[in-house]
């Protein structure tokens, strides 16, 4: 809602120093939020005056048709010499009465005038279109005055260019306020100063003889006033103050008759509509369409109607689409002008609809044709009912004012019973609300303020007004208190909360896991979850892959990525490429957060009661339609991981870097985590590692398959890995128990032992372990050969096992046997054999 | 060695005369003070307390002494080694210290060489804010509650007093999920605030109850500047017996302080959502200009467009009708709800000026950041 200040004025007498930002501060403080004070005409400085046009002179020989004016602008050039200028625009006439700005003025842009020569002439000023003084988008030429104006005089005030105008984000609750009567009571109420309110006026009773209007859905439309205007002069146009408030409130002016009805519900907040009666047959009806109706609007554009949707209609059908857009055959005709005789023609007889609509319907309406209208949005919030009688009145004083018009004596007005409502409310709940004492007397004040009436002492008796059909509660009438004393009089006083559990133990996980990965050299990134068919296929998935079933959006950003992802990769491998590209060559990077996996069985979420709590079994039925959403950590390297340097060589990121990240997560989950070699696509099927937690398989880490880094452009041995956290950590967080550390002395002894190429390292570990029984405090391999000397298709590991005991110092012999035991288990399971050392 | 001898007289041992070991000692201490070496010391150690030495021979003349000669002779002897080690000493001290300069000297690195061998992490800030934030109100006594993102429809909105024909749910562009055949009433969506966290925590168990919940949301906004169609919330939910509007104040004003500061005003402006009521919208004074770039155009402030005042975020005292649908008596209960845009946050907070760098990824950007903010 953009409220010209220069217009709230009208209504509250505001002081006269109070600038819009004044006004914009108070009424934020009020709960409106004034987003913008635009300042109109701020850089505008004349001389700007009416002129007379004298003389002109068609100039021949340009692109475009050029004119030669002489144009009388009184005393305002201090000579009273006729102003040549030079104008471009052709919709004037000799003795038109149009805008001229003189040299030394400057216009918005700020654009400074000044005389100067072109196309052959002198042109010292120039003739404004409607554009150029900011007064709207208006750029059909220039602005041709009413011929009363007397050359020489100011523009600037007869314009009303210096304004400024409050634009306000109306929020739902506040339909009066898309009101210029609405946001004058909110600003009255701010500044305490009475409200001029425009909706009292004096309306004649309703009679028998008013435009036959019969209304067969009374619960979609409760109130229907009409009114009739004849003789209405087809060639009058809105005055120019009428066009500069429509203007300043962001509305074009288009005919008078439209104008007044846009400026009625501007000012009062009733939509209204205008028929051209001699285009009306018959009596208007109000009902829900017929099944196969269409409509044309006023737009131009047909429409198949709803059942639902609510109908203006006369014997010919259809004639608009109830409190959204008017129909095209009954609209008022825009003027025309015969060139010959100079007879204007168009609707001289007006019907003036001003009625009352259920929200819902006309919300559902305007959704469902796509057509959020001044008026739609108005009955969507709620309009006044009681406005209709007052709307209809000004509209019909201003069309017999301004355009001639005879108003007829009948008065239609059709209202289904309106119980008034009433809302008990304890005289002390705002102070409960707020924890603050306002008093009874406070409560009752503010309340009337806001229009309402109020009756009784400790339980207060309040009749909201018409105007407010939010407030249907004890707590909507205390908001209202507790908003017009103001927020900052609220005291700030703490809660007594009593003792949390702290975080539990799977938020502390996954802080721990974070720390661990960064700590590690990892960055973490934030990938947005949309994944379309192409990233999974880049990935290598096969066809039947579960990991290509995922959740679809009805409405997604981008048509390519409809689905929610089920895997962390394709986010986060976008984001190593999108750091590759930048330049950011060595990188390590994490991400955590959710996935998507759709349920073996999809179900649709049943739209619950709300006005009890749902049944458990209720609510496991939303549950139930939801896709499981198990939380995950990924991560992803490329380039080096050690850098080399001064010191000595780096190394290449690899497989090994990715399996070592699922251990660093898994350390700070406190689980022991085991690692199989496996196949599965995104990765390199010889170089992929299963990461199980007991026989559970949790993830999956390694170098990723060719075509895939091929397919995603990312160096070739990009490494990855990814592992679903939850899973992880339910295996995990026993406490841990302290070791006996002892202090009798190690034994250390190496074996080297030869196995096939094929036996995983971590098998054969497994075995020296168990085989080498109690004593062995620690194995670790020291190193891997293959080749010559380890034999063909074999490999040679080497391990240092160290020994002790909690109670006495080992004898080599101890040692040794448990080192034979070892071997003896690994030969056994593994066929290792003991290299010659 | 000869035996005790009383007709011995220790005076006429040759090598006991007190001036011949007093020379002995005086020649040790002059070779240990001479040796320009450790090497050259060591050699006169040998020749001057080895086992040839004139005060080890003089040594071994004592046990053949008559017994009332021994003690005066084993003190002179005993004077003198002492002496001498005492020399032996100082000097090896002061050689080996010489070398230690030496050596030390020609080991020095430069140690301003760059040791960028480890490769840097970091965390992401929204992660760390959050996290910040979760902990001041831990410390209060509040627990971190979670919720789905994919959520059903009907604890996103209808459970907040958000019916299907709610003007207010056209606020919010949702994100809607296809239902199994293909049209859009599943019930579900991508939630478009962490609310319906709140939701599930009242229904979940009995008050009081303190939670914050941190999360991402979804709103179908195009990425820009100041727009993400991902973005992340911290709700933060208080139900219990005598909850006011003067309790939020309070609360919200001390994560204020906390989080951002004391000195910088607050401004409790009325607002509208449905959950709430009354509702808020949350300003802080901006921190950059302080309000003075407003209606001044010579001092333009970018970080609040010149309007002196930063939206937090939204916030207000829940709506009973909230209650009633999430099973909590509101004759007994009440409560206040917020919610905070991390993003908005980190932009002000750190200077960040293009909410886009919190979402590509580049680590160039995030590396700053570190573990914690």
């Amino acid at each position: 809602m953009r409220v010209p200040l220069s217009w709230l004025r009208e209504y509250v007498d505001l002081p006269a120093g109070e600038t819009g930002r004044d006004v914009a501060a108070r009424l934020v403080r009020a709960g409106l939020e004034v987003e913008t004070v635009e300042q109109l005409g701020a850089d505008l400085k004349g001389p700007l005056v009416v002129g007379e046009v004298l003389s002109i002179e068609e100039l021949s020989g340009f692109k475009k048709p050029i004119r030669h004016c002489f144009v009388n602008v009184g005393a305002a050039n201090g000579t009273g010499e006729p102003q040549e200028i030079v104008c471009g625009a052709t919709n004037f006439a000799v003795g038109d009465k149009v805008v001229v700005v003189l040299p030394g003025a400057v216009l918005p842009g700020p654009f400074p005038i000044a005389a100067r020569q072109t196309y052959g002439h002198t042109s010292a000023g120039m003739i404004c279109s409607a554009r150029e003084l900011g007064m709207g988008d208006d750029h059909n030429g220039i602005i041709v005055l009413e011929p009363h104006h007397e050359p020489g005089t100011d523009a600037i005030e007869l314009l009303q260019l210096v304004d400024e105008v409050l634009d306000i984000a109306v929020t739902p609750d506040r339909g009066y306020c898309l009101s210029m009567r609405g946001v004058a009571r909110e600003a009255a109420a701010a500044y305490g100063l009475p409200l001029a309110d425009p909706a009292l006026l004096d309306v004649p009773p309703a009679n028998s003889y008013g435009y036959l209007v019969k209304v067969a859905d009374p619960a979609g439309c409760d109130r229907f006033v009409a009114r009739t205007v004849t003789g209405v002069d087809p060639s009058a146009q809105s005055p120019i103050w009428l066009q500069r408030r429509l203007q300043k409130s962001g509305i074009r002016p288009i005919s008078l008759t439209v104008d007044i009805t846009n400026y009625v519900m501007l000012e009062v907040g009733q939509p209204l509509h205008a028929y051209d009666r001699n285009r009306v047959d018959g009596p208007i009806q109000v009902r829900r369409a017929a099944a196969g109706e269409t409509l044309t609007t006023l737009d131009g554009v047909k429409r198949k109607l709803s059942t639902e949707d609510l109908l203006i209609c006369d014997n010919s059908g259809p004639i608009g689409l109830a409190g959204v857009m008017g129909g095209a055959t009954t609209e008022i005709l825009e003027p025309v002008v015969d060139p010959e005789t100079g007879q204007v023609t168009g609707s001289t007889d007006v019907i003036i609809e001003a009625a009352h609509f259920e929200p819902v319907a006309i919300a559902r309406s305007a959704k469902r044709h796509k057509l959020p209208s001044e008026a739609s949005k108005r009955f969507e919030r709620g309009v006044d009912p009681e406005a209709a009688r007052a709307a209809a009145q000004r509209a019909v004083d201003l069309l017999v004012l301004i355009a001639g018009g005879t108003a007829e004596a009948g008065v239609t007005d059709i209202a289904a019973p309106h119980p008034l409502r009433t809302i008990a409310i304890d005289a002390d709940l705002p102070d409960r609300v707020a924890g603050t004492g306002y008093g009874r007397e406070t409560v009752t004040r503010r309340l009337q303020e806001i229009g309402c009436t109020v009756v009784g002492t400790d339980i207060l008796e309040v009749t909201p007004p018409t105007w407010r059909p939010d407030l249907t509660d004890p707590y909507d009438l205390a908001e209202e208190v507790i908003r017009l004393e103001g927020y900052d009089n609220v005291p700030a006083r703490m809660p007594t909360v009593p003792p949390g559990r702290g975080l539990t133990e799977a938020q502390r996980f996954h802080r721990r896991a974070g720390v661990a990965l960064a700590g590690a050299g990892f960055v973490e990134v934030n990938n947005y979850p949309f994944v379309g068919e192409a990233a999974l296929d880049a990935l290598g998935l096969e066809p039947d892959d579960d990991r290509r079933r995922t959740v679809k959006l009805v409405n997604p950003l981008n048509d390519e990525e409809p689905g929610l992802r089920t895997t962390l990769l394709p986010g986060l491998l976008g984001a190593v490429r999108r750091n590759l590209g930048r330049g950011n060559t060595d990188l390590a990077v994490f991400e955590t957060g959710t996935v998507f996996l759709p349920k073996a069985e999809l179900k649709v979420a049943p739209r619950l009661p709300v006005d009890r709590r749902p049944s458990d079994a209720e609510l496991a039925e939303l549950d139930a339609a939801l896709p499981d959403q198990p939380r995950r950590i990924a991560v992803a390297l490329a380039g080096e991981r050690l850098p080399s340097g001064w010191w000595g060589k780096g190394a290449q990121a690899g497989w090994a870097d990715a399996v070592e990240a699922a251990r660093t997560v898994a350390r700070a989950a406190n689980v022991e985590l085991t690692v199989r070699q496996a196949q599965r696509a995104p990765w390199h099927p010889g170089r992929c590692a299963e990461l199980l937690v007991g026989d559970r398989v949790v993830g999956h880490a390694g170098e990723l398959h060719p075509r895939v880094t091929k397919a995603l452009h990312l160096p070739e041995r990009t490494a990855a890995m990814e592992i679903d956290v939850d899973l992880l950590f339910a295996g995990g967080g026993q406490r841990v128990s302290g070791p006996a550390v002892s202090s009798y002395p190690v034994a250390t002894q190496d074996v080297a032992l030869i196995v096939d190429a094929a036996v995983p390292a971590a098998e054969v570990e497994a075995a020296l372990r168990d085989g080498a029984g109690a004593l062995l405090e620690a194995i670790r391999l020291f190193d891997v050969f293959t080749g010559e000397q380890a034999g063909e298709g074999k490999k040679s590991l080497a391990y240092s096992l160290r020994f002790r005991a909690g109670d006495r110092t080992l004898t080599a012999d101890e040692a040794s046997a448990a080192r034979a035991n070892a071997v003896a288990v690994a030969g056994e399971r593994t066929g290792a054999v003991l290299r010659g050392v | 060695m000869s035996a005790p001898n009383k007709s011995y007289d220790p005076v006429e041992v040759e090598a006991l005369k007190p001036e011949v070991v007093e020379q002995a000692r005086d020649e040790a201490v002059a070779a240990f003070a001479a040796a320009g070496s450790l090497d050259e010391l060591k050699a006169a150690k040998v020749a001057h307390t080895g086992d040839r030495s004139p005060l080890s021979l003089a040594n071994r003349e004592i046990g053949a002494l008559p017994p009332h000669a021994k003690a005066a002779a084993g003190k002179l002897i005993g004077q003198a080694r002492g002496a001498v080690n005492q020399a032996l000493a100082k000097r090896q001290a002061e050689l080996e210290a010489e070398r230690d300069a030496r050596v030390l000297v020609e080991e020095a690195v430069d140690v301003t060489l760059p040791y960028d061998r480890a490769p840097r992490g970091a965390r992401h800030p929204l992660t760390t804010l959050a996290e910040r934030i979760e902990d001041t109100f831990v410390a209060m006594g509040y627990e971190v509650a979670e919720g789905p993102e994919v959520e059903a429809e009907w604890l996103n909105f209808d459970a907040l007093n958000l019916d299907q024909d709610h003007p207010a749910r056209s606020m919010q562009d949702t994100f809607f999920v296809q239902a199994p055949d293909g049209t859009p009433d599943s019930g579900v969506v991508l939630r478009t605030q962490t609310s319906p966290v709140q939701a599930r925590t009242m229904l979940d168990r009995e008050p009081p109850i303190y939670v914050v919940c941190p999360g991402r949301v979804y709103r179908t906004d195009e990425l820009d500047a100041t727009h993400t169609p991902v973005f992340r919330q911290v709700e933060g939910l208080a139900v219990d017996e005598g909850i006011t509007f003067a309790d939020l104040k309070g609360t919200i004003e001390l994560l204020v302080s906390k989080l951002i500061g004391d000195g910088l005003q607050l401004r409790w402006r009325p607002s509208y959502f449905p959950f709430t009521e009354p509702s808020a919208e949350i300003d802080l004074q901006c921190f950059v200009c302080r309000g003075e770039s407003v209606g001044n155009p010579d001092r333009p402030c970018r970080t609040c467009s010149s309007e002196g005042w930063i939206e937090l975020g939204g916030c207000g005292v829940v709506n009973p009708r909230v209650l009633v649908a999430c099973g909590v008596d509101p004759s007994r209960y009440s409560g206040f709800a917020f919610g905070l845009g991390l993003e908005r946050i980190l932009m002000n907070r750190h200077n960040v000026a293009d909410m886009r760098d919190m979402v590509e990824g580049d680590v160039r950007f995030t590396l700053p950041f570190g573990m914690e903010i």
